[in-house]
């Protein structure tokens, strides 16, 4: 049986690497005395998928990895131990069982969103000392060019990608950039790939660390494909099994 | 749970630049936040190496359990921050600061530094100068924390003299309570500094290098070592905890996030050692061999792998075998960590039918190999070393192991040993040669799966020990040293099965400065400043030795290299270490040189007793009826 399982990730603990945080949970999954299914073999392992590695220095409200179990007390039961076996800035705040076939995390992955604040003293001008509505123009002004062609660093070198079918949101409130882009593998946008297209448009250049992001939450498509709902949006909690 | 200390000493500009922040940001399971306003005592236990390496270490992991059962007492830890942070701390002036509460080492009552191994001197310094402590003992005002230094190269303190402020002497179970009870008396008192290390010099087993002072023959060497005012001991008696099982272990040891060096729940089966190897330290030190009670162990793994959620086990101790309930305990975990699909890892087992039974249990045999320590090539040189493993007992294991599938034996010696010669080093690529044929024999063509068999030797440079049978016997210099790595590599490139043999070994100028260290006096602790100030640090990374430095500045200081290696020692000279008394006495280690030299062995501790002087403790193997086996 699969599980999938929601997190936070806070604090200090956002220095943690994503490899480390799989280590992490590992651990968590034994203190807290899951029935986790292992792999065969010499050197087994649990058998667990994250839906999209969190980058260094990165909070996050919507972190998703699966787990396979041979048994489940209940999905309130089992959050209420990993969460006793966690740390403080890692909460676990949902835990559902996946329907017979879904998609594995990774794999279902279409799209994230995110806010994005500027550390003091290091807001750009193009955010600087506007008004909202001013920024909402300069944000409209983004989305309307043709493309948005941006390079990335890839396997075999610098290339040029257009981000613009990928941005799919783009607001500005209360200081903080929200946004919602592609996160699938083939299309995965980075919020400061995003900000640095911005400033490239008006001529300036982001200072260096200058972002403080939270991954709000990582969305799938829907069964109709239509929409985006969250990636806990298929499973089943404790009112329903 | 325990709240998220979020309050972080380094800046996120910092964090986001350096190599792994997670060493520096605490918050760890089972790290252990206290309540400052409650708390009457902050002690910081540091390993002064890189965060990795340290969290490894079990000792820190005992202190630190038994430190913060202490209600009113609060132990952090703190590491050697890596090149990256310590070049941004010094540009920036940050101060290092305690891994729990991300509060700075100055303002802390207690700095306790564990100190094990030579090469890590210039690091002890690295931390004191980072954490804005004046290097030198001497130079510490009321409000600097007291400097304690442990572990196993306390047991010659001389060379580190000047930077500590004290050293506790043996096991540190039995005495920090008491110390720590009489500085919260002498703070109560409002007593000086002074005042407070003048009392724990008095305490057993705690050394204060201020009250001592040392006079100089002409040739260098000691002519006497005398406590500076009336009531400070003369010698010092280790500390030893007699009861391991009824002690202090730590149930919730902190699990890093990252990987390190043990990244495991480490079960130590019992201390001490009854092999008497003459050119082992540890084995005098720990003396006498206290083993712990076997229920209390499979309690003590169970609890701890709840409690980490480590997903492997590993036994330590010096000679696994030797502890005598080791089959009943190896069944249990067996039987318990299948079951939950946790590794266990055997170190230290000497190769014979039960152990390669067991291993072939607990590990994949096609990817794991063995491992064999003659330590010296020849019966002969075996004997002097007092090492009891016989070539017919290694081609017997290596024959059994081939037999259960292994292909890959790794074989450990020492070059440089007292009394070796040419025949000896040859020795070493006989027996490589032999156990690559017992192979060839044992194993029938069309069975050997990986096609061949992989002997791999190293050898390591022999440096001689305080406390050791050998403590009064000439270092071989760089050269020689050389020379026989090159004699090695000749003698196996011209065996047989050459092609299944691979030799390696190490660079020579650490070992040398090694052996300086390791029997070295108060006159060296300049040396180390120097040197530390001339930037050498992490001098234990090959990468970051800096040989040329510690070299000009020996000379700098009017100090001789071979004066503290190759000189050969007179049975009657005071060694820097004599003030110690580690249980075994000098007249034993005298009695064990001599025999050495005669290439007379000495039996163990479980077939006869040799008189160490051990036995003064009261307990352990000492007090066991003999059972008559080698």
């Amino acid at each position: 049986m699969k599980v999938r399982i929601k997190f936070q990730k806070h604090g200090a603990i956002r220095f943690i690497g994503h490899l480390d945080v799989m280590r992490f949970f590992q651990k968590t999954i034994r203190r807290a005395g899951l029935d986790v299914a292992y792999s065969g073999g010499y050197s087994p392992h649990q058998i667990m998928s994250f839906a999209s590695p969190l980058g260094v220095g990165l909070e996050s409200n919507g972190e998703y990895m699966d787990i396979e179990v041979n048994s489940l007390t209940s999905c309130a039961d089992t959050m209420e131990r990993l969460n006793q076996a966690s740390v403080p800035g890692i909460q676990v705040v949902s835990v559902k069982v996946l329907p017979e076939g879904a998609g594995n995390a990774m794999a279902s992955v279409a799209a994230a969103a995110y806010t994005v604040r500027f550390r003091e003293g290091r807001e750009p001008d193009v955010f600087g000392n506007k008004a909202e509505h001013e920024i909402a123009r300069l944000l409209e002004d983004f989305l309307a060019q043709e493309e948005i062609v941006i390079t990335k660093e890839g396997k075999n070198g610098p290339r040029e990608v257009d981000i613009k079918p990928g941005i799919y949101e783009l607001k500005w409130t209360e200081h903080t950039l929200s946004m919602l882009v592609d996160a699938s593998s083939a299309g995965n946008i980075k919020p400061i790939q995003v900000i640095d297209a911005i400033l490239s448009l008006h001529g300036e250049k982001l200072a260096e660390n200058a972002l403080l992001i939270t991954r709000e939450e990582t969305y799938m498509l829907s069964n109709d494909g239509n929409t985006l709902v969250s990636l806990d949006d298929i499973g089943i909690d404790d009112e329903k099994m | 749970m325990t709240v998220a200390n979020n309050n972080l000493a380094l800046s996120d500009d910092i964090l986001m630049k350096i190599e792994k922040p997670a060493r520096y940001i605490g918050n760890e399971v089972n790290a252990v936040i206290k309540d400052k306003e409650k708390i009457a005592v902050r002690f910081a236990m540091c390993f002064p190496d890189v965060y990795e390496i340290g969290m490894s270490h079990l000792g820190i992991q005992i202190l630190y359990a038994m430190l913060n059962s202490m209600e009113d007492v609060w132990c952090e830890r703190v590491y050697s921050p890596w090149l990256d942070l310590d070049a941004i701390m010094r540009k920036e002036q940050i101060p290092l600061f305690a891994l729990e509460s991300q509060d700075p080492i100055k303002d802390f009552d207690f700095l306790g530094v564990t100190i094990q191994y030579e090469m890590c001197y210039t690091n002890i310094l690295q931390v004191l100068d980072l954490a804005q402590i004046p290097l030198l003992a001497a130079d510490r005002g009321e409000d600097c924390p007291i400097v304690i230094g442990g572990g196993p190269c306390a047991y010659n303190p001389e060379p580190i003299a000047a930077f500590f402020d004290m050293f506790y002497i043996g096991e540190g179970e039995t005495q920090y309570q008491n110390l720590i009870e009489l500085y919260k008396r002498c703070k109560t008192e409002g007593q000086s500094r002074e005042e407070f290390l003048r009392r724990a010099a008095k305490l057993p087993g705690i050394y204060v290098p201020g009250f001592y002072e040392v006079r100089y023959h002409e040739d260098g060497t000691i002519q006497a070592f005398t406590p500076t005012e009336e009531g400070i001991p003369a010698t010092i008696l280790k500390e030893i905890e007699m009861d391991v099982t009824d002690t202090y272990y730590p149930m919730k040891p902190v699990v890093p996030y990252i990987k390190v060096t043990q990244d495991r729940v480490v079960l130590e089966i019992q201390r001490g050692c009854i092999r008497g190897c003459r050119f082992c330290q540890a084995g005098q030190l720990y003396r006498p061999v206290r083993e712990r009670d076997v229920d209390t162990l499979k309690n003590w793994a169970m609890e701890m792998l709840k409690n980490t959620g480590h997903e492997e086990i590993s036994l330590s101790s010096l000679s696994s075998s030797d502890y005598s309930k080791l089959p009943e305990l190896i069944d249990f975990l067996i039987e318990e960590c299948n079951q939950k699909h946790i590794n266990i890892s055997l170190p230290s087992l000497r190769i014979d039918a039960f152990s390669l039974d067991v291993m072939s249990k607990v590990q994949d045999v096609k990817k794991s190999s063995l491992t064999f320590a003659p330590e010296a090539g020849s019966q002969r040189l075996r004997n002097v070393i007092n090492k009891g493993l016989t070539e017919e007992v290694i081609l017997q294991g290596a024959a059994l192991a081939f037999e259960g599938g292994w292909t890959r034996v790794k074989l450990y010696f020492m070059l440089g040993l007292p009394t070796e010669t040419e025949d000896d080093i040859r020795g070493i690529a006989e027996l490589s040669n032999k156990i690559a044929a017992v192979f060839f024999d044992v194993v029938p063509k069309e069975k050997r799966t990986n096609g061949r068999v992989q002997i791999v030797s190293s050898t390591s440079f022999f440096v001689p020990k305080p406390f050791t049978p050998f403590q009064w016997a000439p270092q071989c210099t760089k050269e020689e040293f050389l020379e026989k790595a090159y004699q090695t590599k000749m003698a196996i490139s011209g065996q047989l099965n050459q092609k299944s043999i691979k030799y390696n070994y190490h660079e020579a100028d650490a070992s040398v400065l090694e052996g300086v260290l390791a029997r070295g006096d108060r006159r060296l602790s300049e040396v180390i400043l120097k040197v530390y100030q001339k930037g050498c640090f992490y001098d234990a990374w090959s990468e970051y030795f800096k040989n040329e430095v510690w070299l000009e500045t020996m000379a700098e200081c009017g100090l001789d290299l071979d004066f503290y290696t190759t000189r050969e020692r007179s049975l009657d000279e005071i060694f820097p270490w004599d003030f110690i008394d580690c249980g075994v006495t000098k007249e034993f280690l005298k009695r064990e040189w001599q025999k050495a030299c005669k290439e007379e062995i000495s039996e163990n501790c479980k077939a006869k007793c040799q008189g160490c002087g051990a036995a003064r403790f009261g307990g352990g193997i000492c007090f066991v009826p003999r059972t008559g086996e080698v």
